[in-house]
Formats: C-alpha cells, structure tokens, sequence
C-alpha cells in the first residue's frame, strides 16, 4: 500500500540521513528507485526545485514526493515521517543521554559513518555527472553539449570563489544552468 | 499558550526565508532564537549545532527540536518542529500539483536539462565540504575510499545494496577500530 511505502521509506531516510540535506538525497534516491515512484531524471530536476524554494532540502522534497504519489495525505505522511526520528532523537538526548554525543567512542563511530556518507555523496554526484554527459541510444557516447555546460558551469561555480569569499550560491547556479539549457538545447 | 504561538510563528518565518536548507538555515536560527528572542544562549547554539551534525534527519528539525523542547516541553517542540516544515510543506505540496504540466513547456524542459548538470556538481561540492570537515586520519580516509568505490559500483551495476548497509558497515568498523585502540593504548600506557 502506497501510504505504508512512504511512510517506511520516509522513517528510513530520516534515520539514516547523518549530515544534512545532501547527505540524504542517495537515501531519498535508493527509496524512490525500489520503489519505482520516480526516474533519475525527475529526481535531480526536483533536487533543484527543493534547493530554489526555502526551507529544509529533505522536508521539500518529500513533500514533493509524497504529494505525487499520493495527493495531499502523502505529502503529510511523507514529510511526517522524515521529520519524526530527528524530533524523536532530540527529544531523547535533551532528556536522556547528552553525555553520549562527547562520548569518544560514539564520535568515532559518527566519524565512521560521516565519512561512508561522504564517499556515498561524492559517487552519487559522479555517476549524476557520468549518465548527464552519456548517451544511451543504446550504445553508450559522450554528449557534447552536456560535456560542454559541465565544464563551463563547474568554472563558474567554483572560480567564482576565487573572485568572491562565498562564491556564487546554488541557487545562481540553478539560474545560470538553467538560462544555459535553454540556449543549449532550444526553446522550442 | 503566548509562547506556543510565537515559537510557531517565528519557526515559520525561519522556514520561510532560508533558501538552501541545511547549514544555510544556521545563522537565521541564531539570529531568532539568540539575538532577538534571547530563547537560548549562544553556547547552547553550539551546542545544537554539534547535536544537529551528530543527529540524523533534517538539520533545521533538530534546531527547532531543541528550542522548542528547552522553552516549553514537549507542546513546544512540537510547535516549533511543525513551524518550521509548514511553509516548505505548502510551496512544495503546491508546485507538486503543476510540475509535471510545467515541464511539458519546451523551453522548461531545456532549462530542466541544464539544471540537471548543476546539480550534479552541488552534490559533488557537499560532499567535497564535507570531506574537509573529515578528521584526517587512516580510519575514515579508508572508510570514505572503499563506500566511494562501492557506492560507484552498486549505481553502475544497478546492485540491490542498500545505503543502509554500508552505512552500518562503517559504523561496526569504527567501533571495533577504537576499542582496539583503546585496548592498545591503555597497554603502551603502563
């Protein structure tokens, strides 16, 4: 039942979702494809509206997600259930245990984990760069105009904080791809 | 009751205007709760950040968590947790009724494909911010390489492995690394 997928899929993304919004879109991603409720493609299109729109990256976009599986009470029990084990575990360490997050064995393991999540961002991000720049037609081959906004959006991205201290932000980057797309690909 | 309703209110505000999500919603949250409303002090701010960091789930959830939990128990949380999701929740429940209409426009779907891209390289920057942040030493660095090259594989060959799994993986192997160490050390001690 569509109500109890999300609401299983959300409680685990929400559990395991250590450092932050990024940290949570290879959970979000794996829950969606077993489920099938999304291509990668729509996914990393909603990415970009979740981080253009304010508010928490995770609780946007299981909204989002919800919503589209399953109307307005999805929307609730998505987002209801990404939220619950960070209010649950806040909740439990200010009453219970706050000596547990200096414990130096708990940070090591922290430590652990942070570190496989970081290596797990990083290969999502470069497998998302893989596919955007292939072809499957089915053989596999470079798309040359993707190759191209790759290599001129990175510049821009990261160059930008060589001029300025912050460098440009997401979201002017979101804007710039997508100004970039229209010219690559057509408006019509 | 005042006070329920002003932890809502504010937490609404602060989920109305941080773009970005995450650490980006850091300094607002201090500036609401330790600047103006004097609800928590700023080592308390700290303190949140370091349980927010430590803590799964969505980091303005834990913010609003706590300070919601500190001025007034669990009605408080509970007020400052929904607050905060409240105006993600209707923006995004309301574009999720036209995006896929949206994206049937041409020039839509264009931007869409550059859009993608830029995504890609924000979640290769997060996770290269949070690789500095990484203690430098043997333990994680190895973690990091073998989830990096296993995460890789299990999305080339579209592998049923669970994120979960190695995640779990790396917590019993940083577990069983500093107990050893702390058996070792404790000998060369004495």
């Amino acid at each position: 039942m569509i109500f109890l997928e999300l609401l299983t899929g959300f409680l685990r993304i929400g559990l395991f979702s250590f450092g932050g919004a990024y940290a949570a879109i290879p959970l979000i991603r794996e829950v969606v494809q077993s489920y099938g409720w999304m291509t990668d493609e729509k996914l990393s299109y909603m990415i970009a509206v979740s981080e253009s729109t304010p508010g928490s990256i995770i609780v946007n976009m299981a909204t989002y997600i919800g919503s589209a599986q399953a109307g307005v009470p999805g929307a609730a029990i998505a987002t209801a259930a990404v939220i619950l084990p960070a209010f649950l575990i806040v909740v439990l360490i200010t009453a219970l245990v706050k000596k547990v997050i200096q414990n130096e064995v708990f940070q090591s393991v922290l430590d652990g984990m942070k570190a496989c999540m970081t290596g797990v961002i990083l290969a999502t991000g470069a497998y998302m760069i893989l596919t955007n720049c292939t072809v499957r037609t089915p053989a596999v081959s470079a798309d040359a105009a993707a190759v191209v906004l790759t290599a001129v959006l990175a510049a821009i991205y990261f160059g930008s904080r060589k001029v300025r201290r912050n460098g440009i932000s997401p979201i002017v980057l979101i804007c710039l791809a997508g100004i970039a797309g229209v010219a690559a690909y057509g408006w019509k | 009751m005042r006070l329920l309703a002003e932890l809502f209110l504010s937490f609404i505000r602060i989920g109305l205007f941080t773009f970005g999500g995450g650490y980006a919603m850091i300094p607002l949250i201090e500036r609401v709760c330790v600047d103006k409303k004097k609800w928590i002090s700023h080592e308390e701010m700290m303190n949140i950040t370091v349980i927010a960091e430590s803590t799964p789930g969505p980091i303005a959830v834990n913010c609003a968590t706590y300070v919601g939990l500190k001025k007034k128990g669990l009605p408080g949380a509970a007020a400052a947790t929904v607050g905060v999701v409240f105006p993600s929740f209707c923006i995004l429940l309301l574009i999720s009724f036209f995006f896929d209409r949206f994206l049937e426009i041409a020039w839509v779907a264009s931007a869409f494909r550059g859009i993608k891209i830029a995504v890609g390289i924000l979640i290769v920057d997060a996770a290269v911010r949070m690789l500095k942040k990484l203690p430098k030493k043997a333990a994680p660095i190895c973690i990091l390489l073998c989830s990096f090259g296993a995460m890789l594989l299990i999305d080339l060959f579209s592998l049923h492995v669970s994120t979960i799994v190695l995640l779990l993986a790396a917590a019993g192997v940083s577990l069983i690394v500093c107990l050893v160490k702390r058996q070792t050390g404790k000998g060369t001690q004495r």
